[in-house]
């Protein structure tokens, strides 16, 4: 009884604070997206013959996000009937997007106006079994290039 | 030295390739940390302290890649890339690996 009392009380923690987070965190990322615009983030490798940089340096964000324990019940449930995971769906896409701006804004305190070669990499970090911490490490990394005013 | 992630420095001429180089660091998390992330498992949220721990080990290992390339006579390390895995339970190797070359 005590334990299913204690379910309960973390399913809503997890339910009320972890819509909380993601809700907030969404906003600050679609607010510094706009302010990052200006820094494009490219994939290609190659440089346009125009571009003469000055600089080149290596920029890279990495962020370490954890699941709440309202999703990871619902997703335990998903596995059953299978099918799209959208709690975990919004996870990495708020990783990758943190990562993405971490790194831009790495870019921005170097001065730089591009980022070329984009990388991501993604990792889950767990702690065995039992008590499984459900965290997804992003990092993006990339070359950034400052262009103007050598 | 110059680092980067593209195949080559622009502006600049490659004298010299010096094979690869890399730099690798295993680390594990503390128990405090652990306990942290436990409860941050209920919540939900940024993980602040794995997120510091593995942006220092990155770091390290960029620092162990950069020495071996010096000690070859490198000046740039080209086409930079970064890899993780994790080797045990609580411990997390990251490697980053790239082209030693030497420019004009």
């Amino acid at each position: 009884m005590f334990d299913l009392i204690l379910f309960l009380i973390l399913l809503a923690l997890g339910f009320g604070f972890g819509q909380y987070l993601e809700k907030r965190h969404y906003k600050s990322i679609l607010k510094r997206e706009d302010q990052l615009r200006h820094i494009p983030a490219i994939a290609t490798k190659y440089l346009p013959a125009e571009f003469l940089p000055c600089t080149t340096t290596v920029v890279a964000g990495n962020v370490v996000i954890s699941i709440d324990f309202f999703k990871k019940f619902v997703s335990g449930l998903r596995a059953i009937v299978g099918g799209r995971v959208s709690s975990y769906e919004t996870l990495i896409d708020r990783a990758r997007r943190e990562a993405l701006l971490r790194m831009k804004e790495q870019a921005v305190k170097q001065g730089a106006n591009y980022v070329f070669n984009v990388k991501m990499e993604t990792s889950s970090i767990s702690k065995g079994r039992r008590d499984s911490i459900g965290s997804v490490e992003v990092l993006a990394y990339g070359t950034a290039i400052k262009t103007v005013d050598c | 030295m110059i680092l980067t992630t593209l195949e080559s420095v622009p502006g600049k001429t490659i004298t010299q390739h010096l094979g690869l180089v890399q730099g690798s660091t295993v680390r594990a998390k503390h128990a405090g940390r652990d306990i942290m992330a436990g409860l941050k498992n209920i919540f939900g949220g940024e993980l602040k302290g794995y997120t510091e721990l593995l942006h220092e080990s990155r770091e390290e290992a960029i620092n162990r890649m950069i020495e071996q390339a010096q000690s070859i006579g490198a000046n740039a390390i080209l086409n930079i890339r970064f890899s993780t895995s994790s080797i045990t339970q609580g411990a997390s190797e990251l490697f980053t690996y790239g082209t030693a070359v030497k420019l004009d």
